[in-house]
């Protein structure tokens, strides 16, 4: 339960603001708790200036930790070619093991890949162990994990991480549940903590209103899975050497019911929105689904990609592949432009990582404005097709 | 599974903040609390009418289950009142501080209680916490293969088993699995029912049974804090450094002023 230290408490209010769920209240000068709302999230404790609060745990298990070493990064294959997310993990996991004075190993899971084990050791990893199976060809999420999960058991990682996406959040929990330990989902900062050697594992949490730095420091092995496109890989430097070391999996693991009887790999129309470098986002100040238009004309004068609201999509203006924010996709371009977006939460924490933002509205006290770089109060609808046809002049588009 | 008895299928729900009745003050950093409703979790909509579609087609029991704080029941009679037949609040004080791991143990002990299972939806994550960890998760505790991201599912084999299309990072798979399975949905697999009158009275009247640690027999080590290996260490406010410049002027001379800042920043 949350502990607070009367003594200590000096009546601040900094926890009652900081608690999201209400259930802090200063009477008469010191904070009191209220258990049935309370989560024991622990955002307060560290909040607290006095260092008056504290979560007690009691009877948890206590393990030995110290036989656990090594960093583990998982890769992953799109196309054939890794995904770039592959080589910012080893870049941010070359950091993570020199800090802790241990080996980096990336694992290679799948069939016929063996020739590409090169690239992770090019990339920063010292040794590469490859699972190579014809009954990995297609990915199968209980395989995949039982086999992961039994080489970390067998080799004792103190770190895994994998990259946060459609396939690695649907089977690295799956790992972390075989192995009984802690699995912090879609991190964007990784950090060794200097004093406890701990992996520090930050993360969006209440919608991105609250970066929370995460630890797992009671099992092993820590693991995280990472947003693609905020770490930084490394540049490739084929003259590191390396070590690369077959395993294959017992049988019986690769058992699954789940058959793969088609795989696609879908062509893309257009720029991807998380690939791009501008993405051009409709909102419901565009009023009707004709003027949708307005919105993909300027995307297409920018070689970008066009995003929705949630109004947007919901309304079938557009599928729902398109929709920006929590509940959709989340994107960091280097322009974001905004037009007739009101900037409810939702779609803000889904875009706030743009360089540039720009906004267009008629409602000068439209949140979007707050976080926008360039706002423009106006009609999009008179706004867009002047926009569009002077940048399509600059760009020598028709 | 034994052929004569009646299909089995749960459905995960959480009732979580409502994301549209939330406002955050980017001034001065804080969350305005006033006036937050608790909804179901939007993608869990999904769930719920997957797990439905399922029953229509092919007979079934259809269970909610939901673990939170007492009041979550609202959530199961929303579900009941959509068709959902039963539902459970799996409710303790001693689940609090649960990371996903404590969760799924948590949920795998209640579903375990329902008896067999042939099928388990989730929503593919909650946008409270949009970890996307605990259907996977769960399924492992339940022994059973877990097909994520499903935006297509038909039913083969003669009733015996799902085709589902699962959505991956550069396309799709179209995957064939036997029941037992755990599913998580998509919000593009379906579009969910509007709760019948008939079925709204009936959720109103129904009781909804909570289920406590000892009633699922969960061992006491392994839920709330004392299961939960991930903890907090800090927290920091994401800072909106917008430099909110506004162009002012004519449409064109917004426009103008507009470009020029963009060639300057070298993004045009």
């Amino acid at each position: 339960m949350l502990r607070i230290d009367i003594e200590k408490c000096i009546g601040c209010g900094e926890c009652e603001e900081v608690c999201s769920f209400g259930a802090i209240t200063i009477v008469d000068d010191k904070a009191r708790v209220d258990e049935e709302s309370c989560t024991l999230c622990g955002t307060c404790v560290d909040t607290c200036p006095e260092g008056a609060l504290s979560i007690e745990k009691e009877g948890a298990e206590e393990l030995d930790l110290s036989s656990w070493k090594g960093v583990w990064v998982v890769s992953e294959i799109k196309n054939g070619l890794f995904s770039p997310v592959t080589f910012e993990l080893l870049g941010k996991a070359r950091e993570l093991a020199d800090a802790r004075n241990v080996p980096l190993t990336a694992i290679l899971m799948g069939y016929g890949l063996r020739d590409k084990a090169d690239e992770l050791i090019s990339r920063g990893a010292d040794r590469v162990i490859v699972v190579d199976s014809k009954r990995l060809s297609d990915f199968i999420d209980d395989a995949y994990a039982r086999v992961l999960a039994h080489l970390a058991k067998k080799e004792m990682p103190e770190i895994i991480i994998a990259g946060a996406t459609a396939t690695g959040r649907a089977f690295i929990p799956q790992v972390a549940t075989i192995l009984e330990t802690g699995l912090t989902a879609d991190c964007t900062g990784l950090e060794i903590d200097k004093e406890s050697g701990q992996l520090l594992q930050t993360r969006p949490a209440f919608g991105g209103n609250l970066m929370a730095t995460i630890i797992c420091d009671t099992r092993r092995p820590q693991m995280a899975t990472v947003r693609p496109h905020v770490l930084k890989a490394l540049e490739p430097d084929t003259s590191r050497k390396g070590e690369i070391v077959d395993f294959e999996p017992p049988s019986e693991l690769l058992d699954s019911r789940i058959k793969v009887v088609e795989s696609v790999t879908e062509e893309q129309k257009g720029p991807g929105l998380t690939e791009t470098e501008i993405v051009v986002t409709a909102g419901r100040g565009l009023e009707k689904k004709e003027n949708l238009k307005l919105v993909e004309e300027l995307a297409r004068c920018l070689d970008g990609a066009v995003g929705a609201t949630r109004a947007i999509t919901d309304a079938g203006w557009i599928s729902h592949s398109h929709q920006v924010g929590q509940t959709g996709v989340t994107v960091s371009p280097r322009l974001y432009v905004a037009c007739g977006v009101s900037g409810a939460i939702q779609h803000l924490v889904g875009m706030q990582g743009s360089e540039i933002i720009v906004a267009i509205n008629k409602d000068k006290d439209a949140p979007i404005f707050d976080i926008a770089t360039y706002g423009i109060v106006g009609d999009v609808k008179e706004i867009l097709p002047i926009l569009s046809k002077k940048i399509c002049k600059e760009r020598g588009l028709d | 599974m034994p052929e004569d008895k009646v299909m089995n299928i749960v459905v995960c729900i959480k009732q979580v903040p409502d994301a549209e009745s939330v406002k955050w003050d980017h001034k001065t950093g804080t969350l305005i609390r006033d006036g937050v409703k608790s909804v179901i979790n939007p993608f869990d909509y999904h769930a719920i009418e997957a797990a439905l579609t399922l029953k229509d087609e092919l007979g079934a029991k259809v269970t909610a289950v939901t673990m939170g704080p007492p009041q979550a029941e609202e959530a199961i009679r929303e579900a009941m009142s959509m068709g959902v037949d039963e539902g459970v609040v799996v409710s303790d004080r001693a689940f609090a501080g649960s990371d996903t791991l404590a969760t799924t143990y948590t949920l795998s002990r209640a579903i375990k209680r329902l008896g067999d299972v042939h099928a388990v939806f989730c929503g593919k994550q909650a946008i409270d916490g949009d970890t996307a960890q605990v259907g996977p998760g769960l399924a492992v505790r339940l022994g059973i293969p877990c097909v994520t991201y499903v935006s297509e599912m038909e039913v083969i084999n003669g009733g015996k088993g799902l085709r589902l299309k699962r959505l991956k990072e550069d396309g799709f798979d179209m995957v064939e699995v036997d029941f037992p399975v755990l599913v998580t949905t998509l919000s593009t697999l379906n579009t969910p029912r509007v709760p019948s009158l008939k079925a709204k009275m009936k959720a109103k009247r129904a009781k909804i049974p909570v289920w406590t640690a000892g009633d699922i027999g969960a061992d006491k080590k392994r839920i709330g804090l004392n299961g939960s290996p991930t903890k907090v260490h800090s927290t920091y406010i994401p800072k909106f450094e917008a430099k909110r410049e506004f162009l002012e002027g004519s449409p064109e001379e917004q426009v103008d002023a507009l470009i020029k800042r963009l060639k300057e920043a070298g993004v045009i």
